[in-house]
């Protein structure tokens, strides 16, 4: 296992700097005009970048660190109401046999619309691009998680049911004792698609709204041809990817049982 | 012997035909059982016979097609605190420790208590079942034996006017169910509780029985016999091997379940 475990790690750096190598040779030499930045460019903004994440010189120049923050804290928001309103919703489908058939074919024709594609609707209604860009991560958030949690209620063992049913376990204990508890491995898978989905969205709608965002800080770097900014943003989206699915992913291994 | 206190009162039971064509499968018919108020009585039948059906319907689980089951006076049709169920597959909560299965139960049945005087009570259950040192444990880190006494401490626990054992003993190993069996009789002459089993093991019904219901086969099963079991408690294992009585009920069921 550790041997194993060193190995992985060998290797992945092997390959970070295979690709890195490959990347900086295929640039190298050309002008600035010609070819995109290579690592050691990219690698030079980075420093500069993360050695004042913070400052603020106005609305079209502030630090990386702001620009994360302001799309985090809209996604924390809209992604809040949309788990909120995706496991109750979730609850009551699944327990339920009837509503869920009855509800499934609009979830369907819902689910694969892109989230952006609410836009313009959302613009015209509340005339506010920020809270725009809010409805548009809880559209985007909205589907997995209402489909996982709607999933996992209605498979829900009887034996279980049956149990509170002789306890006689009052609605809202048998709800945070028995159904959310043996349905929460479904619920949280839903959860972290969903957060990645989000994740994803949010970049593209604050393309559209401007103002601030990582997606904004994207599109405002390329309007500055600032190509090494791009390319750094666009590692601190993955990064930041990677960090939201781990924390979820420790929820989920907290939240696990094995049936017995 | 004061008669009545729990009577299943003509009850059949007909599953709807498969497709809705044909007549159903009738499992059993016209099954009429009094239970005294403190009285242990099994029932033993064949696979199939309906048995753990009607135990359910006592539960209020199931339902019964014709009849009706009546507990102290009172019709009952729905599950309630005061029939309490030991499942043959343990129906413990996986996400729970053995400790928060039992206090589930102890909670629903007494909810003017407090947090401590719950945890008491849980705790005298768990020494009283042999659970202690387990009591942090799920059930999956338990054994079979170990997740019935969780089962039994869950269920007893509650102090419900009856007990229903649906083959409580059917998944647990040959040596561990013989202690177990101790542990129920004793917890049972301790609480004075009257229990309804179903079981297809002949000597542990004799061993525990104060009247066993012999069921003949499936479909239209009937309730053929009542046995009386006249051995003096407490009954021990030991003794039981060579009693002339209890080969003779022993010779008596077997003949009838080969034959009937």
């Amino acid at each position: 296992m550790r041997r194993d475990r060193l190995r992985v790690l060998l290797y992945s750096l092997l390959i970070g700097a295979v690709l890195l190598g490959l990347w900086q040779a295929a640039v190298a030499g050309k002008p600035p005009g010609k070819s995109i930045p290579g690592p050691l460019a990219v690698g030079k903004t980075a420093a500069e970048m993360l050695a004042h994440p913070f400052y603020d010189h106005g609305p079209n120049d502030k630090g990386i660190g702001l620009q994360l923050g302001a799309s985090l804290g809209r996604m924390a928001i809209g992604y809040t109401i949309a788990s909120v309103i995706a496991v109750s919703l979730g609850v009551l489908l699944g327990l339920s046999p009837v509503l869920y058939r009855a509800v499934n074919p609009y979830i369907q024709v819902l689910k694969p619309i892109s989230p952006l594609a609410w836009m313009p609707l959302f613009l015209y209604t509340i005339r506010d691009s920020a809270q725009a860009a809010v409805l548009v991560i809880v559209m985007s958030s909205l589907w997995p998680t209402l489909a996982n949690t709607a999933f996992g209620v209605a498979s829900i063992k009887r034996d279980y049911l049956n149990v509170a049913e002789i306890l006689q376990l009052s609605w809202p204990r048998r709800l945070v004792t028995v159904i959310l508890p043996a349905a929460a491995p479904a619920i949280v898978a839903g959860l972290r698609i969903s957060i990645g989905s989000a994740w994803v969205a949010i970049v593209a709608a604050e393309m559209l709204i401007g103002g601030t965002g990582i997606g904004y800080f994207v599109w405002n770097e390329w309007n500055n041809l600032a190509l090494t900014s791009v390319i750094f943003a666009i590692l601190a989206i993955g990064v930041i990817g990677v960090l939201l699915d781990a924390g979820l992913g420790r929820l989920s291994r907290k939240l696990a049982y094995q049936e017995s | 012997m004061t008669a009545g206190y729990l009577l299943v009162d003509h009850v059949s039971k007909t599953f709807p035909p498969a497709e809705g064509r044909g007549d159903g499968l009738n499992v059993f018919e016209d099954v009429t059982l009094e239970i005294a108020r403190g009285e242990f009585v099994t029932m033993i039948g064949h696979s199939g016979c309906g048995k753990s059906t009607l135990l359910n319907i006592i539960a209020g689980l199931e339902h019964a097609s014709r009849g009706g089951v009546v507990l102290e006076g009172r019709e009952v049709t729905r599950p309630g605190m005061d029939r309490m169920v030991v499942f043959q597959n343990f129906s413990l909560m996986p996400w729970m420790t053995a400790f928060d299965n039992i206090r589930l139960a102890v909670r629903a049945a007494h909810p003017a208590w407090s947090r401590a005087e719950v945890a008491a009570h849980v705790q005298r259950w768990v020494d009283m079942v042999g659970l202690a040192g387990a009591e942090s444990k799920r059930p999956a880190a338990l054994s079979g034996g170990m997740r019935q006494r969780v089962g039994l401490a869950r269920a007893f626990s509650t102090e419900p006017k009856v007990l229903l054992l649906d083959e409580p003993f059917a998944q647990i190993d040959a040596l561990t169910r013989g202690v177990i069996q101790d542990e129920l009789v004793r917890m049972w002459s301790a609480t004075h509780n009257t229990v309804f089993m179903v079981t297809h093991d002949v000597d542990e019904a004799i061993l525990l029985s104060d009247r066993i219901a012999l069921m003949t086969r499936s479909p239209r099963a009937q309730l053929a016999e009542l046995v009386e079991v006249k051995l003096a408690r407490p009954r021990r294992r030991a003794d039981l091997i060579d009693d002339p009585e209890f080969l003779r009920l022993r010779a008596q069921i077997l003949k009838f379940l080969l034959e009937g």
